[in-house]
């Protein structure tokens, strides 16, 4: 019995599996790992439990390790839970030229939780995160796969707003 | 048009007409660029006609001659780089287009592949055809997924209409390009770590020799270019290496995307021909328009935020009071005594309000979270950099912690793997070296910390 025996991708989701792996050479499938992690987190709400990791192991032939490495090396892959809406802000030079701590210190005030912490209802996490490539149009902040740029303290208020009654997750796929 | 800003600038003004020339960028405002149909309207896929119509080495040969050099930031010869590709018998080769663009500051590439998507992928196929590369990869950065669906719709168009796929044009060239998504790594912008993230593992850079051009992606000889830099191919296939030399000034060839921010009236991406006078770029409201809310500008990083930082004085003019100018050359003019680098051509301008020990320290919290950890000296030392700057950021520091951090930023350049080590140690050195003053002041006047105006409030921002 292993821990990955419920857990299992939408036909759609291992119709995109196999595509992508299409892409290279055979045998090289290991070079799937990086888009398939990002299609496991978006299926398996939002962030990489170690059976998903093991699961996605298994579909590329790999050991569990070589997933586990890998989805902890980078930033974009969740080990740990994450709120309904995941708020990235970037506050790396040119944004924080343009007053990304007021932003950060905004949201936490308005969601009641510090930088790295998720709402007690689940809805919200708020994380810092270093340039995202949205220097002219700073201060900026992602959700999803969707960039927020020239941001105001209004215009945070309006997407927030907006999330609180969203049924749906953010996902950046 | 006028040139309101002193310095004697107005009398470059007669050639400025033929400094403002744009590329890559000449159909960016066109609606509809992005789709196959309009682009090609407009003249796009003419070069991928006459490169096929050429001899691979011929294409080669015209790179060369044109002088273009690596947009990324590193700024090597593409024509170069290009013929060290090994090319041993029933072996494949690989074009990789690296779309990691992490630098902070930069923002061109991810500018150009949501406009003009078809422009990167008509390069790949030149380029590609150039190399003898049936696949190739453009590794685009984890955050930038809106435009990997963007070029993904390009790259359908193309196969649709036989630019792509089998027997390209009736050429016999068969050539696939697929979008490979990163996960949210600075590092897997050095061509060996995304190598090693297209495999499928994390971004640690390989050592070097092998180069990439003999062993690359799955050990075979590979080429990596930046988005930029496979995007000129396009024009120069179409206009031949030698004119596209005849644009920019001396070695600095053609034109470079250069991503505005910071205190500037108007941020964005310029396309300008190498060789425009810093001092216009940021003043000229065909450029940055000066500084907002009519303050004084204070510094400038010039190329991305591993280069050197310089002050007011020493960013319009070199040290011998020569103008400044955009170029690979007069930015270097100096060395890092005096000077800086075109890198990326992320420009970011500081106004005098500005804390540049603040300003770095969230350059030295960058490179300590972007570390791969391989190598020691990076490792620690990008850690050790950011606890000091915060340690007196915070007005806790002693005046030996600057020199501290003088000695640990020395440590690390040279002695790690990749060059995220210098791109980390750059950076803090050149802010002692041009600002130790401002570091000092947090030391002798922590009380006065709270009278530095970190940032503007973004109230403050807000039209009346």
């Amino acid at each position: 019995m292993t821990a990955t025996d419920n857990i299992k991708f939408s036909d759609e989701t291992l119709a995109l599996v196999q595509k992508t792996i299409r892409r290279y050479p055979p045998g090289r499938q290991k070079s799937a790992l990086l888009p398939v992690l990002h299609l496991a987190q978006a299926e398996f709400d939002g962030w990489l439990s170690a059976p998903v990791m093991d699961y996605v192991a298994s579909l590329l032939d790999l050991q569990p390790i070589e997933v586990y490495e890998v989805a902890s090396f980078y930033s974009m892959f969740n080990l740990q839970p994450v709120g309904r809406c995941l708020i990235e802000v970037c506050h790396t030079s040119s944004c924080w030229l343009l007053g990304a701590d007021d932003i950060v210190k905004h949201l936490e005030q308005k969601l009641g939780i510090k930088k790295g912490q998720t709402t007690p209802d689940g809805k919200f996490t708020l994380k810092t995160v270093e340039c995202l490539g949205s220097c002219g149009t700073a201060p900026m902040m992602m959700i999803g796969a969707q960039f927020h740029e020239n941001l105001t303290l209004e215009k945070v208020d309006a997407i927030v707003g907006e999330w609180e009654g969203k049924g749906e997750r953010s996902r950046y796929c | 048009m006028t040139l309101q800003f002193a310095c004697g600038y107005d009398k470059k003004s007669e050639t400025r007409q033929s400094m403002s020339k744009k590329i890559l960028l000449k159909n960016d405002h066109i609606p509809g660029i992005n789709t196959l149909e309009v682009y090609r309207k407009h003249g796009g896929y003419e070069s991928l006609k006459k490169a096929l119509s050429m001899a691979p080495d011929a294409i080669v040969e015209e790179v060369k001659k044109s002088g273009l050099r690596g947009r990324g930031g590193a700024g090597f010869p593409t024509g170069m780089k290009w013929s060290f590709l090994a090319k041993p018998e029933g072996v494949p080769r690989y074009l990789v287009c690296n779309a990691d663009e992490s630098e902070p500051g930069t923002f061109k590439d991810r500018y150009l592949m949501e406009r003009i998507p078809h422009l990167l992928v008509e390069g790949m196929i030149v380029s590609s055809f150039a190399l003898g590369a049936n696949t190739s990869y453009i590794y685009i950065r984890g955050e930038y997924f809106y435009i990997l669906r963007i070029l993904e719709k390009a790259i359908d168009e193309a196969y649709a209409a036989g630019l792509l796929g089998k027997n390209i044009l009736g050429s016999g060239f068969d050539h696939d390009c697929y979008v490979q998504i990163g996960a949210g790594a600075y590092i897997c912008g050095e061509e060996t770590a995304l190598l090693e993230s297209l495999e499928g593992k994390r971004g640690n850079p390989r050592l070097k020799p092998p180069f990439p051009a003999v062993k690359g992606l799955w050990d075979c000889p590979t080429v990596v270019n930046n988005v930029e830099t496979i995007a000129a191919v396009v024009p120069i296939v179409e206009m031949g290496g030698d004119t596209y030399a005849g644009i920019g000034i001396g070695k600095s060839a053609g034109t470079k995307l250069i991503s505005a921010s910071g205190h500037i009236n108007k941020p964005g991406v310029y396309e300008i021909e190498l060789g425009v006078p810093v001092e216009e770029f940021i003043y000229s409201d065909e450029y940055c328009g000066g500084i907002r809310n009519g303050k004084e500008l204070k510094a400038v990083v010039a190329g991305g935020s591993s280069v050197p930082i310089l002050p007011k004085h020493l960013i319009l003019k070199t040290a011998a009071g020569e103008p400044r100018l955009m170029s690979y050359e007069s930015l270097g003019d100096g060395g890092f005594a005096t000077g800086t680098m075109l890198g990326s051509g992320g420009f970011i301008v500081m106004d005098e309000d500005t804390s540049i020990v603040k300003n770095l320290y969230t350059f030295a919290r960058f490179y300590h979270h972007e570390s791969c950890g391989q190598c020691s000296p990076c490792r620690e030392g990008t850690g050790w950099m950011e606890r000091i700057i915060k340690k007196i950021l915070d007005g806790k520091g002693t005046l030996a912690d600057i020199d501290l951090l003088w000695d640990v930023q020395s440590k690390i350049e040279g002695k790690t793997i990749c060059p995220l080590g210098e791109a980390a140690a750059w950076p803090v050195a050149a802010a002692i070296r041009h600002f130790r003053h401002e570091f000092e002041e947090y030391v002798t006047r922590p009380e006065g910390i709270r009278e530095v105006r970190h940032y503007y409030r973004l109230n403050r921002l807000e039209p009346a």
